[in-house]
């Protein structure tokens, strides 16, 4: 199975996972471990950053994982910028997941406010992975700006609704060559392997296996749906076909019996 | 002090109730407090006993210790009250678990399935049902589980009885006076530091909370992976006109009314470190919440808004154990269920310290498991 690669960054592990929301810190690594995740996100408005004991979160998960800081709970670019800011002198990373919310009911992106603290952020040196909507012209236009890659949601944000709209997750792969990961959505394994076996490059998921009964056992079926997904995508599908066709050739064999 | 004494470093419910335990059983107990004895994580609580609406799906050892303790509640009430002369309001009114969405509704159909399951005594309820029974509910509920033995008690009056008990029994308290180290010689327990001056001491517990992890002294195989989870909490006043009996949850707060009129609605749960201040978006968040839930709040008095750090281990649980320094005891990592864990934490701890080993509903929580 082929890499990911977006910025700087080369993941044998097509999968991304938040670290917020695990019923402990002990569960929480664990699943991540069984997820094979190279890189986890953290809601930087969510931790402190002048926290250093040992058994904060961002130093538990630093510990083993790359750290992807996020920019959830901002409403504004302006929220957004300072907090991308903030994560890169705390954390020296100059990757950010840049989400601004626009509406606290569906977590929907709010997209004007999206562009501008992207190209504040471009322009400014970061490696910007935006949280946005399943609209191609928007997938499009960020690519264009410079972003590392595009994150369209499936579904809202821990509705685990899955892929709502897998037609534009299909025109956004055409669309965009930067890679595209679904962020947002999932709500079980085949929920990723959908989104993967649609062309997308990984998946960015965080409620999907922090809410379900047994985290660590949901965290290694994604893994494994992902890399499913994944194979069955370079693999190639077969077409659909509207009627049966036998595995076998039976053609010839055996002689009709309606009459001429 | 003699060398007999057992130092107790930590005066909330759960250092208080083991000093008052261990007098009972005639041991010399001086308890030390960097602050005001209960001050801190104890204080803020909301005093709720909720062994079967804070049941986790991966949680079962927790889940049989906090059911023990619930249990034992009567008695150690009853012995409190004999040395205290302090009635901690021990209720039985039960709890209500609500959903006022149609997701919360989801949610709390899964969370009702699984205590089905492990046969937790629960009722499912309509919204009707519900608003007969807690007539201040919204019309917006969806739906609601009636949970008969989740209980509350006064957590503040719990700490003044425990204060007066260890008091009534002759131990000591040291209020605002930190243990600024502790002292181990040859694998055991030696001495602790006060205003720079070492006392020789042979037992110590620790029971400073989300504050363990930071003491002083304590070699790295016995430091507890303990974190402060904050907490941010509201006291409303209760009128004549609005009064709730019963200890409502939606998934997202809770409200737990006491007898003298305060209403305690909570909480945050924020991965912060030992940020001290309430914020807007805290105070927001409960506010919004609860009014949704209860739309009567809207013209209470709001009396405090209070933070408080739940000392949480690495999975949550608590850690109630002997440990491989002799002499030295450690019980901290109560997270959300100090209050209710204090009677079986009280008798266990004086159990270990006293019998030399832990019982077997214990041991899953020795402070081995981390290793």
């Amino acid at each position: 199975m082929s890499e990911l690669k977006f910025g700087d960054k080369v993941l044998q592990s097509r999968l991304i996972v938040g670290t917020a929301q695990y019923p402990n810190p002990d569960i929480m690594l664990k699943a991540l471990e069984a997820s094979g995740t190279e890189l986890v996100t953290v809601a930087i408005r969510r931790v402190n950053l002048e926290d250093d004991s040992e058994e904060s979160l961002l130093n538990l998960v630093k510990d083993k994982f790359d750290v992807l800081p996020n920019t959830a709970g901002c409403y504004t670019a302006k929220e957004a910028i300072l907090t991308a800011q903030l994560a890169r002198e705390a954390l020296g990373t100059s990757m950010i997941k840049l989400e601004v919310i626009g509406d606290d009911e569906t977590l929907f992106p709010d997209i004007p406010e999206l562009i501008k603290a992207t190209e504040k952020l471009l322009d400014d040196g970061f490696t910007v992975l935006p949280y946005c909507n399943d609209d191609p012209v928007t997938c499009k236009r960020l690519a264009d700006m410079g972003c590392a890659a595009v994150m369209p949601l499936g579904a809202p944000i821990g509705s685990g609704m899955g892929i709502r709209n897998p037609y534009n997750i299909m025109i956004i792969r055409d669309m965009v060559d930067v890679p595209l990961i679904v962020d947002a959505g999932v709500g079980t394994a085949s929920d990723a392997s959908i989104a993967m076996e649609l062309g997308c490059d990984g998946i960015l998921l965080n409620s999907a296996i922090a809410g379900a009964q047994h985290p660590v056992k949901m965290a290694q079926a994604i893994k494994l749906a992902v890399e499913s997904g994944r194979l069955a995508y370079e693999a190639g599908r077969i077409p659909r076909k509207l009627y049966a066709k036998a595995t076998s050739p039976i053609e010839g064999l055996i002689t009709s019996s309606t009459p001429e | 002090m003699n060398n007999d004494t057992i130092a107790i470093i930590g005066g909330g419910v759960i250092g208080l109730s083991i000093g008052w335990q261990l007098l009972r059983n005639g041991q010399q107990v001086e308890i030390y407090d960097s602050n005001k004895a209960g001050r801190a994580a104890s204080w803020v609580s909301a005093g709720m006993l909720a062994p079967v609406s804070e049941a986790g799906f991966e949680e079962m050892e927790l889940l049989n210790l906090n059911l023990e303790s619930i249990k034992q509640f009567p008695k150690f009430a009853e012995e409190l009250k004999e040395d205290s002369g302090i009635d901690i309001d021990f209720r039985t009114e039960g709890t209500m678990m609500i959903a006022v969405d149609r997701d919360q509704a989801e949610q709390l159909r899964r969370l009702y399935e699984f205590r089905k399951k492990i046969e937790l005594p629960v009722e499912w309820l309509t919204g009707s049902e519900a608003r007969e029974r807690e007539p201040e509910l919204s019309p917006a509920i969806k739906s609601a589980v009636w949970i008969p033995n989740d209980y509350q008690v006064d957590n503040r009056n719990l700490i003044l009885a425990l204060i007066e008990a260890v008091k009534k029994r002759g131990g000591t308290i040291h209020e605002h006076t930190p243990v600024e180290s502790v002292s181990v010689t040859n694998d055991s327990i030696s001495g602790i530091t006060i205003n720079g001056e070492e006392k020789t001491i042979k037992r110590v517990v620790l029971a400073n909370g989300a504050w363990a992890r930071e003491m002083k002294g304590l070699p790295d195989n016995v430091r507890p992976p303990v974190r402060p989870v904050k907490g941010q909490i509201l006291t409303l006043r209760m009128t004549k006109e609005f009064t709730l009996q019963k200890v409502l949850r939606s998934p997202k707060v809770y409200f737990a009314p006491k007898k003298d009129g305060r209403l305690i609605v909570g909480a945050t749960v924020e991965e912060k470190g030992f940020e001290t201040f309430p914020t807007a978006g805290g105070v927001k968040y409960i506010l919004e919440e609860a009014w949704e839930a209860v739309p009567g709040i809207y013209d209470l008095p709001l009396e405090e808004i209070n933070v408080g750090f739940r000392p949480s281990s690495r999975d949550n649980e608590p850690i109630i154990s002997d440990t491989p320094v002799k002499g030295l005891y450690i019980a901290t990592g109560h997270y959300r269920h100090g209050i209710l864990l204090t009677p079986v934490t009280a008798y266990e701890m004086a159990g270990i310290i006293l019998n030399d080993k832990p019982s077997e509903l214990i041991k899953p929580f020795s402070l081995l498991r981390f290793r």
